[in-house]
């Protein structure tokens, strides 16, 4: 037996602990003792009744917050007008949020062989046309808004041109009439001179550009938006102070609060999402403490659960695929929602409903729905 | 809510006279605030500095442990609201049901399911904590026999009944393994607080949406002396989530924030009520699973699931792992060289980073494919293999660096190098640094094996 077992077996029949002359890794001992030791202390009373000191009366505790987020406006001319933000408070039983979490569906330019079977599924009829592939979110799904990736235009994809990636942002435009988001093919280079053609084919339609990162000319990208009425998606990773140096970037080439979204990037479900609850927690906290720099809503790239390989993986011992890849999906957007985010970007219709049906609860008043009384859960419940 | 050295150290008797081990009652001070230490390691404290001690010392949310022996599920313990702030103690245990009203076959084929799931990620192998029996025929003979059956368990136990006369007879077999009591009502609470008394067991408090009514009937069970309480506040699926992230929330914020003594207690929450509204085992899984990783999100310090789907389950250890990583330490494994199957002075020398998910995720495949082969681990400070190579912890510096200290020049004849695909960037640099040629390897370690072979196979 080592040190530890042989402690751990005295212990278990003691209730008090002297200790001398005892070396050990503390952090090991911390770990392993904690649950002994607190059995020790915690032995209850036996029935009396405690003098207590009086206590506070019941207030729902909530806070006063100085700084609010800013509400920006997706789709105008021809597309139904959608808004982001706005939030006063971080909860609902402060103040509920005056605009639910918005969902867009994922549309590529070109028909995607390499998305998982179960996304497939959905869309393999649609996906050699961007515009019905929209469509068929938009009619059947209930999608919000649709994202086209202008993925086709990657040097190394299919190289279209910018001109291209125009007619194919007039095709999606003309099949649907929800707000669009408009993503680049993530070429540095080439990204700026795509998002400026696919702006200019949008003119007026206020189209969300992604996006704007330090990589690359992002005044570019925010002077598109600004020429042709769009908003810019400003994509930092995982770090709030390049977020906050981006943002000012943006702003002094001339956008305002109302014209950004950020991207403080969603890495998924057991591949760093802690990073991103941490990052976007902060960025959320910092908004409504008054930094003015970060006051605007936030964005997922929820699609990203999709590369983990417990999404994607054929392996039995997990189960199938078809119910892994939409809960990573769900789990990971969900775990970004209840850090603030605002709006989404997902690929699967039924992660879609189930996002969207907690996130309608945001908007609504505490003890304002009807709840059932489940207390009878115990009896209730089948096998 | 940090508690500093400085108030430690006004309430220890102030005579350094190192039978705690330490130099100084400052430097035993100094270990206490950082949770370093035990406050029962200083003998020489009176009683009520001691009882002062421990309620300054204690965590914003208390600890509280249910089970003996190896049977035990620690739950609560947290100091802050937010994970970045510290970190969060006692992973939420995830506990499953049964009832008390199955036939004998399939009651020990699930019993058997709950304690069998293992779930193996980043070297730890994810688990369920406990099983809650239901007193779902409403008669206190099966829950007693029932609840006796469990005792060969391998899990702690959760005795689920609003019926004090069926919670007795059950205490009356199980009373001495410390249960965790579900639950004390408005209409129970005498009777359930005596049999929690009496057997020295954690009890939760269920409360149908009213924290008004909680902090009134907590109170309640405080003044008769009972220290260790579970709150359970409803949980509402469907459109009364909302309320339920509500209460959840403000409890937590009462806790941390206000040290409303009522509040200080860890949450339970129930996805296993979605199955009252749904009986498809595919959709009512997914949206167990939804409602699950909602209250764990949001300060569920231990949850009760019906559903024991495994796809349903692996999600739910993931993101409970990952709530709880501790963001103080970078998650990694030590660098250097390792070794899988035989190895001899030709085998192929394959090259990865430290960060543990990496590691893990390519010593799984490795160990899956029966590869044979050495593997060298860069040390990334935690990273992975494109997040490292953006950072330049991965360079040709950095490999020549540990092809050296590693001395594999010393064990195979070999200077071929077989890099990640996601390092092909960088090979050339890696080449002209370390004289070694690289081979570029495939993007996804689950294709490692079979490149082996192949690899084999051609030379
Ligand atoms: C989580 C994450 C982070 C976390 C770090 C987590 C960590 N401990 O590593 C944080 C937030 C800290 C972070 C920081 C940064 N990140 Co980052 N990050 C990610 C993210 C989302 C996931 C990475 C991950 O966990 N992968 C999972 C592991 C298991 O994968 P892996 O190590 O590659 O291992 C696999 C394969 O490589 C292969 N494999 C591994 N070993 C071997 C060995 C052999 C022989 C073979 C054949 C195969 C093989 O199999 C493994 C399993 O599939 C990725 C995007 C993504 N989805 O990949 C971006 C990403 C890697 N990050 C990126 C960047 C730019 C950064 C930063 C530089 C940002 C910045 N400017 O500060 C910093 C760098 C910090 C530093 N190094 O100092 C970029 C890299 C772009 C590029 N390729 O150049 C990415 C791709 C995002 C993007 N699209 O831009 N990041
Ligand atoms: S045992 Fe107590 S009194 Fe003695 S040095 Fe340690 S802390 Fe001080």
């Amino acid at each position: 037996m080592d040190k530890m077992t042989q402690l751990l077996k005295l212990l278990e029949k003691t209730d008090t602990i002297e200790l001398h002359e005892f070396k050990l890794d503390i952090d090991e001992l911390e770990l392993q003792l904690m649950p002994l030791v607190q059995r020790a202390v915690q032995k209850q009373a036996e029935v009396i009744t405690k003098k207590l000191i009086p206590s506070q009366p019941f207030e729902l505790p909530v806070h006063d917050y100085p700084g609010e987020v800013a509400e920006v406006q997706l789709g105008a001319g021809t597309r139904k007008p959608i808004l982001l933000g706005g939030q006063k408070a971080l909860y609902r039983f402060e103040e509920p949020q005056p605009n639910p979490p918005v969902v867009t569906f994922d549309v590529f330019d070109i028909p995607m062989p390499g998305l998982p079977r179960p996304i497939r599924e959905h869309f393999s009829d649609v996906m050699d046309h961007p515009g019905d592939w929209a469509k068929k979110a938009v009619k059947d799904f209930g999608a919000n808004m649709v994202t086209i990736h202008l993925i086709g235009t990657g040097p190394k994809v299919m190289d279209k041109t910018p001109r291209q990636a125009a007619a194919d942002i007039e095709e999606v435009l003309q099949a649907v009439d929800v707000p669009l988001v408009i993503g680049g093919s993530g070429d540095p280079k080439k990204d700026p001179k795509v998002l400026e053609a696919a702006a200019a084919a949008a003119e007026g339609e206020r189209c969300l550009l992604a996006s704007a990162n330090l990589d690359l000319d992002y005044r570019k990208v925010a002077k598109a938006a600004m020429d042709y009425n769009h908003a810019v998606l400003s994509w930092a990773i995982t770090d709030i102070n390049m977020q906050k140096t981006l943002n000012k970037y943006l702003m002094k080439e001339g956008l305002t609060k109302e014209d950004i979204v950020m991207d403080p990037t969603t890495c998924a479900l057991g591949y760093g999402i802690e990073f991103s609850i941490d990052v976007i927690t902060r960025t959320r906290l910092a908004a409504l403490k008054g930094d003015k720099d970060l006051q605007m809503p936030m964005s997922s790239g929820t699609t990203n659960a999709w590369g983990s390989r417990e999404a994607w993986m054929k392996k039995d011992e997990w189960g199938p695929t078809d119910y892994r890849g939409p809960i990573w999906e769900i789990f990971t957007g969900l775990t970004m929602m209840l850090c603030g985010v605002d709006i989404f970007m997902m690929l699967h219709p039924s992660s879609v409903q189930l996002l969207s049906e907690i996130g309608s609860t945001f908007t609504k008043e505490y003890l304002e729905t009807d709840v059932p009384n489940i207390s009878n859960w115990i009896t209730e419940l089948g096998v | 809510m940090q508690v500093t050295a400085m108030d430690i150290y006004r309430l220890l008797p102030q005579t350094n006279c190192e039978i705690c081990g330490e130099a100084s009652c400052m430097a035993f001070a100094t270990k206490l605030s950082e949770k370093e230490t035990q406050i029962e390691l200083c003998t020489e404290l009176e009683s009520d500095q001691l009882e002062k001690l421990e309620s300054l010392l204690a965590p914003a949310v208390r600890e509280i442990t249910f089970g003996t022996g190896d049977k035990t599920a620690t739950l609560g313990g947290d100091e802050v609201l937010y994970r970045y702030e510290l970190t969060y103690y006692n992973q939420t245990p995830l506990v499953i049901d049964v009832s008390d009203n199955m036939d004998d076959k399939a009651f020990q084929d699930r019993v058997k399911t709950i304690e069998e799931v293992e779930f193996e990620r980043t070297g730890e192998k994810l688990r369920l904590d406990a099983i809650a029996l239901r007193n779902a025929s409403g008669s206190k003979e099966k829950f007693a026999e029932t609840a006796g059956k469990l005792k060969k368990s391998k899990l702690p136990l959760v005795l689920c009944s609003m019926d004090p006369e069926a919670m007795k007879a059950a205490l009356e077999v199980v009373g001495d393994e410390k249960p965790l009591l579900y639950a004390a009502t408005e209409n129970n609470l005498e009777d359930m607080a005596n049999l929690a008394i009496q057997y020295e067991c954690p009890i939760t408090l269920f409360v149908n949406n009213d924290l008004e009514k909680m902090k009134e009937l907590s109170r309640t069970l405080r003044a008769k002396g009972i220290k260790d309480i579970v709150l359970d506040p409803s949980t509402y699926v469907g459109n009364g989530i909302g309320d339920t992230i509500d209460n959840f929330v403000m409890i937590r914020r009462l806790a941390v924030e206000e040290n409303d003594e009522d509040f200080r207690f860890p949450i339970i929450g129930v996805p296993a009520v979605t199955w009252l509204y749904e009986k498809d085992d595919v959709q009512g899984g997914i949206k167990e699973a939804t409602i699950a990783a909602t209250l764990m999100n949001k300060y569920a310090d231990i949850l009760i699931v019906h559903g024991t789907n495994i796809w349903e389950l692996i999600p739910m250890l993931t993101l409970r792992q990952s709530l709880y990583t501790d963001p103080r330490k970078p998650q990694a494994v030590d660098p250097g060289l390792y070794e899988f199957g035989e190895v001899d002075e030709n085998s192929p020398v394959l090259l990865t980073t430290n960060f543990a998910l990496t590691y893990y995720t390519v010593e799984g495949d490795l160990k899956s494919g029966k590869a044979n082969c050495y593997l060298l681990v860069l040390d990334t400070e935690g990273r992975a293999v494109d997040v490292s190579i953006a950072g330049n912890q991965f360079n040709g510096k950095s490999v020549t660096d540990i092809i050296k200290h590693s001395k594999i020049e010393d064990k195979v004849k070999t200077r071929t190098l077989i890099v990640p695909g996601l390092a092909a960037s960088i090979s050339g640099e890696i080449e002209d640094e370390s004289g070694w040629e690289v081979l570029v390897g495939p993007r996804d370690s689950s294709a490692v094996a079979d490149f082996l072979l192949k690899l084999k196979n051609k030379g």
